[in-house]
Parts: structure tokens; C-alpha cells; sequence
């Protein structure tokens, strides 16, 4: 005979073998899973990637793996970032075509706005994206090349001692237009863009040692 | 399962117990990821199928589960169905993972997955809750999709913008431009427009149920039809 004292193990034994049971199945299906997937989800990564730097510089450009030709550098006041950034260089036939790196505008009308810049060997734009923001829809969005060309306007630009005062939206004396009912949003971007190059110029050298 | 359980459990998931209509659960994800019709597709197909695996996977051993820890056990199982969906769309829908981001993981907390597990599933045979899993899956698709379409409509005067991240690049023909501005109510866009879209979604609802009790009041020979339940609180 079991006292109630002993059949009140035995039944907690037996709840916690089952669970223990139940949960080791989901991790034992799960890691099995993540074995098949993980090559899968790396080259989705891996051409997202790909058709992202492509918008920035055209691919005819360049004939290397721009993700296995890349160097880190880290530089807080222009790029927005403490972390190092991952810069993708662009060449053809060995020389240096272009480099792409992510910069982010930290004063964005609501948090920052990560960018995708472009820029050629000889310090001109190539090409400036969106990649995440959360500016207000309709207003501030127009820095999606879906939603309106003005992320266009930056293409060829380049950022000179002489040509410095006109790299701000025109509401604040620049070149570059400001959105109705939405001057934050594109002025941060301006000024993310304009430090991009200010910092392509100040570590040329290094971005381009072997 | 007779035909008539079939008609029942099909019945309280599209309509009568519509998860998002009438239980009114799983409302964070819904109203978060709304902004357009194929958000909301995404959504709604991520959450069906997490929601008939977990229903299968509880009722399937329902019998062998110790009741005092039944809610972990079905935790760990939906967990897992989510945590599966998850990497299979980082897959093979990457942008759109992105764009759904933290809310994919965020479905395992979605009541309406452990409720369906814990109301139904754990007292109701397979296939049953196979049905039922398919039927309130469906029923929270619905939803998520018209609250999707109506706002998408309204702030863009588009509907199925964006198709091809679900259904790859020849769906991007498939988008419907409505009007010629392309920033209408802005309202509908930004997070009191969700709520908003689905007041008025319930209210239409409710609106429909009046009217047809109504009208069952009005007919005496109707008398012998089956009357449905007013819904439970």
C-alpha cells in the first residue's frame, strides 16, 4: 500500500517526465529543423544583400564579390553608429570602383533612419537608399524611391569645400527639396548623406589599403 | 464527425465565435501589422497554420498530458510550430519576414493559438480539431485581410501593394491602383486607424446578427428554424 504522501511523488515524477519529454521532442525537431533551414535563410540573406548594394552601385560597374571584399571601420561621429560599420568595396579588374556602407541619420522625426550610400572611387554619389525608418506615412516616407524619386537627387553629388553651404534642404538655404508638411525627415537624411562623404573623404586611405 | 458537427465548428470560427470579431483576441499583432491587405495575409497565414498544427499536435496527446502541466506543454508545442513558421518564411520570404518582423515570434502569445489549444483541442478528437484550428484560422484571416484592404485603401488608394513578397515577382502586377493620389487618409495608416477599421469591422458585424434576429422575430412561421444563440459575452 502507497501512503498519499507516496502517490503524490510518483504523480509529480510522472507530470515532470512528461514534460521534460514533450519539450526535449520540440528541441530535438526544431535543431533538425534549423539544420535543414540554416543554409536556406544565409542565402536569402546573402541576395537580399546583393540586390541591395546592386541599387546603389549598378553591378555592370564592378566585376568582384563585393560581400567578400569588405573592411570594417569605426566611426562614430559621421556614421552614426559606436558599432564598426561593414564597408563592400566595388573594383574592376583590381582597381577601385566604389565602396557601400550602411550610415544611419540618428535625428530622423521618429528614431533613426538607416541608410544604404553608395559612392564612387573619386568621392561623386553613386547611390543613396532607405533601408528601415519609421517617418511618418504619407509625410516623411518620400525618402522611398517607391513612394517618390527623391532619394535620386543625392546621384552624382559630390561635397566640396566650395559646395558645402548647399548641402541642406532649401527651406534652410541647400539644394535639396523639403517635403509638404515634412522638413525633419529629409533634412536628416541630407545631413546623414553629406557625412557619408565627409567621411569617405577622411578615410580614403584606409578604406582602400589592401 | 457528422456533417452537422462539421457546419458547427465551421460555422463558430468564420462567424459566430470569429476570433477577432467576437472574442476579440490576438489584437496586438492585428492591429500592428494591418497597414495593408498582404501584412495582413501574411500575418493571417502564419497564424492558421501555427494555429492547425497546434491543435492537432495538443489534441494528438491530449491523453497523455498530466493536467496540472498542460499550459507549459502546449506553450512548448506552439513554440515550436511558431519558431518553425519563422525560419521556414526567413527562408523563403525574406523581405517579408523582415517587414513582419518581432510579430511572427509574437504569435506564440497570441491567444487565440492557446485558447483554441486549451478550449477545444484538448477535449475534441483530431480531426475535429483539425476543423476548428482551420475554421478560426480562417476567420482571423478574414479579418486581418478586410481591416488590411480598407486601410490600404484609404491612406494609399491601392489594394495588394506589395504581392509580390508573398507570391513572388509576378504578383507585382497584381497590384490595384484605385485612385491617382497616392496619400489619401492618412489616418487609416498610423495605429488609431486600426483601431478605428476594426471598431467599425465589429460594429457591421453586430449590425448583421441584429437584423436577422430581428427579422426572425418578425416571421412567427419561422418559428420551427434554428434560431442561433446570441453570442456569449
Amino acid at each position: 500500500m502507497s501512503t498519499p504522501r507516496e502517490e503524490l511523488l510518483r504523480h509529480i515524477r510522472q507530470a515532470t517526465g512528461k514534460m521534460v519529454l514533450f519539450i526535449g521532442l520540440a528541441i530535438i525537431v526544431l535543431v533538425a529543423v534549423r539544420a535543414w533551414l540554416e543554409p536556406k535563410i544565409e542565402q536569402a540573406r546573402v541576395e537580399t544583400l546583393k540586390s541591395q548594394l546592386n541599387e546603389t552601385i549598378p553591378q555592370t560597374a564592378y566585376d568582384n564579390d563585393l560581400l567578400q571584399d569588405t573592411v570594417m571601420i569605426r566611426a562614430p561621429e559621421l556614421l552614426g553608429t559606436d558599432k564598426p560599420v561593414t564597408l563592400y568595396r566595388a573594383r574592376k579588374n583590381g582597381k577601385p570602383v566604389g565602396v557601400v556602407f550602411e550610415t544611419i541619420a540618428p535625428d530622423g522625426y521618429s528614431g533613426d533612419i538607416h541608410l544604404l550610400v553608395g559612392i564612387y572611387a573619386d568621392g561623386r554619389i553613386a547611390g543613396v537608399r532607405v533601408l528601415e525608418h519609421r517617418e511618418t506615412p504619407g509625410l516623411g516616407d518620400k525618402i522611398e524611391l517607391k513612394k517618390s524619386p527623391w532619394i535620386l537627387s543625392f546621384d552624382g553629388k559630390r561635397l566640396t569645400p566650395e559646395n558645402e553651404a548647399q548641402w541642406h534642404v532649401k527651406k534652410d538655404g541647400g539644394i535639396f527639396d523639403q517635403f509638404t508638411g515634412a522638413t525633419i525627415t529629409p533634412r536628416a537624411v541630407v545631413k546623414a548623406v553629406k557625412k557619408a562623404l565627409a567621411f569617405y573623404q577622411q578615410y580614403q586611405d584606409r578604406i582602400w589599403q589592401p | 464527425m457528422t456533417l452537422e458537427r462539421l457546419r458547427e465548428i465551421v460555422y463558430e470560427g468564420l462567424w459566430n465565435n470569429n476570433q477577432a470579431l467576437v472574442a476579440l483576441l490576438g489584437l496586438c499583432p492585428m492591429l500592428a501589422v494591418t497597414n495593408n491587405a498582404i501584412n495582413g495575409l501574411g500575418l493571417g497565414i502564419a497564424t492558421l497554420v501555427v494555429l492547425v498544427v497546434s491543435n492537432v499536435l495538443v489534441s494528438l496527446i491530449r491523453a497523455h498530458v498530466p493536467r496540472e502541466v498542460r499550459i507549459p506543454i502546449f506553450i512548448g508545442i506552439i513554440a515550436t510550430a511558431v519558431t518553425i513558421i519563422d525560419m521556414v518564411m526567413d527562408a523563403y520570404m525574406h523581405t517579408l519576414h523582415g517587414i513582419l518582423g518581432i510579430f511572427i515570434p509574437l504569435i506564440v502569445t497570441n491567444c487565440v493559438i492557446l485558447g483554441r489549444a486549451e478550449a477545444f483541442a484538448s477535449r475534441n478528437p483530431v480531426l475535429e480539431s483539425a476543423v476548428d484550428g482551420l475554421a478560426m484560422g480562417i476567420g482571423f484571416l478574414i479579418v486581418l485581410v478586410v481591416l488590411g484592404g480598407m486601410r490600404e485603401l484609404l491612406a494609399q488608394g491601392t489594394l495588394l501593394d506589395q504581392a509580390e513578397l508573398l507570391f513572388g515577382p509576378t504578383a507585382k502586377a497584381w497590384t490595384l491602383h484605385l485612385t491617382d493620389n497616392p496619400h489619401g487618409v492618412l489616418l487609416a495608416a498610423l495605429p488609431p486607424g486600426a483601431f478605428l477599421g476594426l471598431g467599425i469591422l465589429v460594429a457591421i458585424k453586430q449590425w448583421i446578427e441584429l437584423r436577422r434576429e430581428e427579422r426572425l422575430h418578425a416571421q412567427p412561421q419561422a418559428e420551427n428554424m434554428p434560431s442561433h444563440e446570441p453570442e456569449k459575452a
